[in-house]
């Protein structure tokens, strides 16, 4: 557990991985001081999952975003921000990050695991992106509408379009080799998996849907055809 | 009176905004409305050249902005049309001579005067673009069918919607219908499933506009070219008049002919 003289910013270990509580003072001087003690101990927080507890801090888009950006260059993920304020909730929500800490799971609860799926942090972004949008986010990104030309999507783990694919894609881009990218209508401009890249060809007849994953190496994309009892 | 102010912009140089701009204000004013035309390309000024109003010049938008005469003093009538008149760029100085709260508190003391404001945007996404957009009440947004074009276009109409004065209406401008029918060339079609707004009009490539131009003679003043028509259907469309949508694009190869006539005939 680090702690700090002051009790600015407090980290200790929680079920679900580190947990960040701020205290009072100037937003930027404590995440200074908390990057600062990240930079120390790299080592230690290097593959993070992180939870926030902003307390009363009001945090805006811009904050958190840069915050969540500084987290990704040391390999923590942040999920979740706890906060005091609506506002400051409604903003993590945005950022597809959980506003509240999964409750301790008792006996049943785990059973319970085995029926129910166990979440990964995602977001979700419901609008077609034009060209010169970029969403990066240390998770999976699901889009609902088109991807432009001149789009870029960046995400460590993978990829869903529902609409037409056409800008850049790259899905496990922190050396994730599973993960995929799917599109109701697939041609984008470039296609990038974990470090593989494919470009696609320009098909003809009626387009459907499609899922691309990485098989020996290469980029393949197939039809994607549902199959009892998933893939 | 409250005027409606219009931002005409493309992203892309070279696609037509100002021949848009002065064609829509001069198809505007022969119908009988009061327009005034801004031009927002500071330090590369056009509008006065195609409206063919350039050694009429004085005062321009930036000794208006800037106090050196009155907004009236910066405004040229243009004779040959009931009540249009230009607001001239400045030829000598750059987009930063003008900020965006500039441009809205110059568009709102004209408000109250005419009808329609039309700003023509300078290419590109930055100062002189922001200036264009700030007071407007709507956006059009000028592209050609070609690749390049869209591309910019799309990415103009992500920022008009950021600005929050969208969505914009598009004008797909120098349509060649019969590299068209050859499959040489985009679609409106092919366009808007790209663009997803609004189509407000197309305007056939038409060796009449370059002339025109070059004469500083608006198409539209005259009404018999087929692109003068078309600026005439878009101005009517802006009034909130119904004017059918005019198509350059059909594909109509010998199957899908052939297939119509048997339909037709097998009703």
């Amino acid at each position: 557990m680090l702690t700090s003289k002051a009790s600015l910013v407090q980290i200790k270990g929680i079920r679900d991985g580190l947990l960040i509580t701020f205290g009072e003072g100037e937003w930027s001087e404590l995440v200074s001081y908390l990057l600062n003690q990240i930079e120390r101990d790299r080592g230690f927080f290097k593959g993070a999952r992180v939870a926030l507890d902003v307390g009363n801090h009001i945090l805006h888009p811009a904050e958190l975003g840069a915050l969540r950006n500084s987290f990704s260059e040391f390999g923590i993920t942040l999920w979740a921000v706890i906060s005091n304020s609506p506002t400051t909730e409604r903003t993590a929500q945005d950022f597809g990050l959980a506003t509240r800490l999964s409750p301790v799971k008792t006996e049943r609860t785990i059973r319970e695991t085995d029926t129910h799926m166990l979440g990964e942090p995602a977001i979700l972004v419901q609008r077609t992106l034009r060209s010169g949008y970029r969403v990066e986010y240390p998770g999976h990104v699901v889009v609902i509408g088109d991807v432009n030309p001149g789009a870029e999507i960046v995400a460590s783990g993978s990829i869903v379009v529902w609409g037409k694919l056409r800008g850049v894609v790259h899905a496990g881009a922190e050396g994730d080799e599973d993960a995929v990218v799917c599109a109701l209508e697939m041609i984008p401009t470039q296609l990038r998996i974990s470090g593989v890249v494919s470009v696609s060809l320009r098909r003809q007849g009626k387009p459907v849907p499609e899922i691309a994953r990485i098989e020996s190496g290469q980029v393949i994309v197939e039809p994607w055809v549902y199959k009892e009892g998933g893939k | 009176m409250s005027a409606t102010t219009i931002t005409i912009t493309s992203g892309k140089g070279g696609v037509g905004k100002t021949t848009t701009t002065a064609n829509l204000a001069v198809a505007l004013a022969l119908s009988g409305c009061k327009v005034v035309c801004i031009d927002g390309d500071i330090g590369l000024r056009n509008l006065d050249v195609v409206l063919g109003l350039e050694n009429r010049i004085v005062y321009d938008l930036v000794d208006a902005v800037e106090g050196r005469c009155r907004l009236r003093q910066a405004m040229i009538r243009d004779k040959r049309v009931p009540e249009l008149y230009l607001i001239p760029a400045a030829q000598t100085r750059d987009k930063s001579a003008v900020s965006p709260s500039d441009m809205v508190r110059l568009v709102d003391e004209l408000r109250e005067e005419v009808d329609y404001i039309l700003i023509d945007s300078p290419a590109g996404i930055e100062r002189g673009f922001r200036n264009a957009i700030a007071p407007a009440d709507q956006v059009i947004v000028v592209t050609n069918p070609e690749v390049s074009a869209v591309r910019d276009a799309d990415r103009i109409i992500g920022l008009v919607e950021a600005e929050e004065k969208g969505p914009a209406r598009l004008i797909i401008n120098r349509l060649n219908p019969s590299m068209i029918k050859r499959g040489d060339m985009l679609t409106s079609e092919d366009v808007l499933e790209l663009l997803a707004v609004q189509l407000i009009g197309v305007v056939p490539e038409d060796e009449a506009v370059i002339i025109s131009t070059n004469k500083g003679y608006p198409v539209a003043l005259d009404g018999k070219s087929r692109a003068g028509q078309a600026f005439h259907r878009i101005a009517q469309r802006l009034r909130g008049k119904e004017v059918p949508m005019e198509s350059f694009s059909e594909k109509e190869d010998f199957f899908s002919k052939i297939s119509r006539i048997w339909r037709s005939g097998g009703e």
